[in-house]
């Protein structure tokens, strides 16, 4: 078993794991990313290493309550302990110093962006980051970001906070204030990645995407997380998860990531009755105690 | 070799053994099993073992060890099976073979002791893959032989690291910790076993067999540690450097699948073998939603490929619900590699086959799921470097059909993990580690032995690949004791 050293809600639905994992602290570099199952019957799920520390021998990872195993996951409190984690996996991030690094990032990816704009400052870059979310609640880790880079910018959707608008206004600001990057980073949703991408492809700027994709062994003995860049199959978990935006094809790896829409929704009513069961069979206890 | 005859304990006439009918496996019946995930085999009952092998001719130079790539000695415990000693003959075999109850279940006996058995010239031969698994299972049920013979032997003091707890990685660590050593096996997945865990399924191989197993290894002090991927979480050199480790074996498997490379591979409900079998058996899909792994229930699946793994794949689906489960193959039935115990046992489960078909294209809907796969007929030309007559595509015969899944199963290369960690390991062309006959690779102390070395092949030849490395790492660490004192 693997103990959860700390786990906090950071924002709505969104929770944050320091994990034991001594081993895994000491190897992991920028980029790369754990498997873990939450309990004995549970599935395998990749999740991006958002920090670590090899001295204290744990990682940290941000978590989304979006399908049945995050949901599941974000019930652990501190003190439980996962079913399975092993690690690191993937090929850490490629840094160098480019000149101008924008690192674009939305929802927990900015957690996620967080190691690779710190790496990136470390190399000499001009580090600025850029922030979307749906509305200010979701914003994360912007404090963290602020620390490390040179610049933080904010877009939502609503307006509530930064820009009202997307990442890719934003962009397209800084490159009408006369801001030219050298390099992008894109980590979020895959249709902010995707629009991301479109956008920079048209005015020349590499980008860098990290792309999410279903696996289950995640050491490419499977081929589950097959994307194709370029016009080749990539296993995204041994030749990933980073590629160049420019050569993704972002509208097939959108139709695998719903291979199991369907399954996925039955097993989270699954998961949320039984919770409801167990919550209503403590009330009942509480009730008849009292 | 001149060995001693074991004691005959045979009480039949010899001509009268030579007219007694080769025992037949009870088995589930077809029609149901092919709604479970049960055994299908149920093994001989005890009478029907000792009638077995009372069938033996106890030929004065056998044969049927020398077709056994880890020379079982199978006279001898044919013997002790006439003389219903059977926990003794789990014993004997076991002297060669650390997992005679999955062996017995898996190997393809038909092209290796069995076929070279004396008996089969002028009649069937001695069913010693159906007698290994039923001597294997009773020492099972009635307290493991194994474990209550071994005595463990004086440390030696000297640690080995074994990376995958697969058939080869079993066998080595079986062999030298009757040594003395410190042995660690390092598994990447949540559960021990490697492709037996996922990739033969549970009613080939059911898991507590596996799992009984590794327990014995346990027993006799083995250590098992899951989830460590040595390349990634720790390098062969850091567990020679930094933890000690004397000497380092690699049984990692052909754990790469190969795809064909014609369009619409990539589209949903397209599977790589190993995918599919391993959300069915390691991850249990089949018990969707009650685990949570999901796995596509098809209508219609087609299973690319005439193997062994492409017979458990048509049968998982069957298993899962299709109306239709076909093999789609290139060649024809006389050329496929499985083993005719899985073909027939596919056939009479309602499995269909298409034979002499190849799939070119596979055809999506608007939400990126296959629906069809465009195939062309296929004709035996003129043998190929395989020495199998080469199939060629029928001019105008390209066909559509209707199918909502499609399971490639056309073989694995190999995981490139060590080779991109660990440049100092020689890998050849087609990205296999290079080692000698006993398993040495160009890195000092390293072992290699099973697929990773040879290529996708059989549990048994990975076992046999494991146990020559064993002896070898055995006296290199002899040799670095002497060297270093």
């Amino acid at each position: 078993m693997y103990k959860i050293i700390k786990a906090e809600f950071i924002a709505p639905n969104v929770k944050s794991f320091i994990l034991e994992a001594p081993h895994i602290a000491k190897k992991r570099q920028a980029g790369q990313f754990i498997i873990l199952r939450v309990h004995d019957k549970g599935e395998r799920i990749p999740i991006t290493i958002a920090d670590s520390n090899a001295e204290e021998g744990w990682i940290n990872i941000i978590v989304q309550g979006l399908g049945k195993t995050s949901a599941h996951l974000n019930t652990l409190e501190t003190g439980d302990s996962l079913q399975d984690l092993v690690g690191p996996l993937g090929l850490p991030t490629h840094i160098e110093n480019w000149g101008t690094l924008v690192c674009m990032s939305g929802g927990v990816g900015t957690a996620e962006a967080l190691p690779i704009a710190a790496a990136g400052k470390a190399a000499g870059n001009r580090v600025i980051s850029i922030i979307g979310a749906r509305n200010k609640d979701l914003i994360i880790a912007e404090d963290k970001m602020a620390e490390v880079v040179d610049e933080v910018r904010i877009s939502t959707d609503d307006g509530s906070a930064g820009r009202h608008g997307l990442v890719t206004d934003v962009l397209q600001d800084l490159i009408d204030e006369g801001i030219k990057p050298d390099m992008i980073v894109a980590i979020g949703p895959l249709p902010m990645m995707a629009a991301v991408s479109n956008q920079t492809k048209e005015i020349g700027i590499p980008t860098m995407v990290s792309l999410n994709a279903i696996m289950v062994d995640g050491t490419g003995m499977c081929g589950a997380c097959r994307a194709t860049v370029g016009g080749k199959t990539v296993f995204v978990c041994v030749d990933g998860p980073e590629f160049d935006g420019h050569q993704v094809d972002f509208k097939e790896l959108g139709s695998r990531q719903k291979m199991y829409k369907k399954q996925e929704e039955e097993s989270h009513k699954c998961f949320l009755e039984r919770q409801m069961k167990k919550m209503k069979a403590e009330q009942m206890k509480e009730e008849v105690s009292a | 070799m001149k060995r001693e005859r074991p004691q005959s304990f045979n009480t039949v006439p010899m001509k009268e053994r030579m007219i007694i009918p080769r025992q037949d496996m009870p088995e589930q019946d077809a029609g149901l099993r092919s709604t479970n995930f049960l055994e299908v085999n149920l093994g001989l009952r005890p009478e029907q073992a000792v009638v077995e092998a009372q069938r033996c001719i106890e030929c004065k130079s056998p044969t049927c060890m020398d077709g056994c790539p880890v020379n079982i000695k199978i006279p001898d415990f044919i013997q002790l099976i006439c003389k219903e000693d059977f926990i003794g003959a789990a014993k004997k075999i076991k002297e060669d073979n650390s997992l005679p109850a999955i062996c017995g279940r898996v190997c393809p006996q038909e092209t290796q002791c069995e076929e070279v058995c004396v008996m089969g010239k002028r009649f069937e031969p001695v069913a010693i893959g159906r007698l290994e698994r039923f001597v294997a299972d009773y020492a099972m049920q009635h307290g493991n032989g194994s474990v209550e013979s071994f005595e463990k032997p004086k440390s030696t003091g000297q640690k080995i690291a074994i990376v995958g707890s697969g058939p080869a990685g079993l066998a080595v660590a079986s062999d030298l910790i009757k040594e003395g050593h410190e042995v660690t096996v390092f598994e990447a997945l949540h559960e021990f076993g490697g492709v037996l865990v996922y990739g033969i399924p549970e009613f080939r191989l059911p898991k507590s067999i596996l799992r009984e197993e590794v327990a014995t290894l346990e027993a006799m002090g083995v250590k098992f540690v899951k989830n460590f991927i040595v390349g990634r979480t720790m390098t062969i050199q850091e567990l020679m450097a930094d933890e000690g480790f004397d000497a380092v074996f690699l049984g990692l498997g052909a754990g790469l699948p190969r795809f064909m490379n014609i369009p619409g591979e990539n589209l949903n409900g397209v599977y790589s073998a190993n995918e599919f079998l391993t959300r069915s058996n390691l991850m249990r899909g089949y018990e969707f939603p009650e685990w949570d792994t999901p796995l596509y229930r098809a209508k219609h699946a087609i299973i690319v490929g005439g193997g062994n793994t492409a017979m458990d794949a048509v049968r998982t689906a069957k298993r899962l619900g299709a109306d239709e489960a076909s093999i789609v193959y290139r060649r024809s039935e006389e050329e496929m590699p499985a083993r005719n115990e899985e073909i027939h046992h596919a056939k009479e489960e309602g499995v269909k086959f298409m034979n002499l078909v190849n799939p070119i294209e596979f055809i999506s809907d608007d939400q990126g799921s296959v629906v069809a796969a465009k195939c062309l007929r296929m004709e035996l030309g003129e043998p190929d470097e395989s020495g199998r007559r080469r199939p060629v595509p029928m001019e105008g015969s390209e066909f559509v059909m209707d199918v909502d899944m499609v399971v490639i199963a056309v073989g694995n290369g190999s995981n490139p993990l060590i080779s991109q960690t660990t440049p100092e390991i020689e890998t050849n062309k087609w990205g296999n580690i290079v080692a000698d006959e006993d398993g040495r690779t160009s890195m000092d102390g390293v072992f290699a032995g099973g697929d990773i070395v040879s290529g996708g092949a059989t549990v048994i030849l990975a076992m046999g690949a494991g146990r020559k490395s064993a002896i070898a790492i055995n006296e290199y660490l002899k040799a670095k004791v002497g060297s270093s004192t």
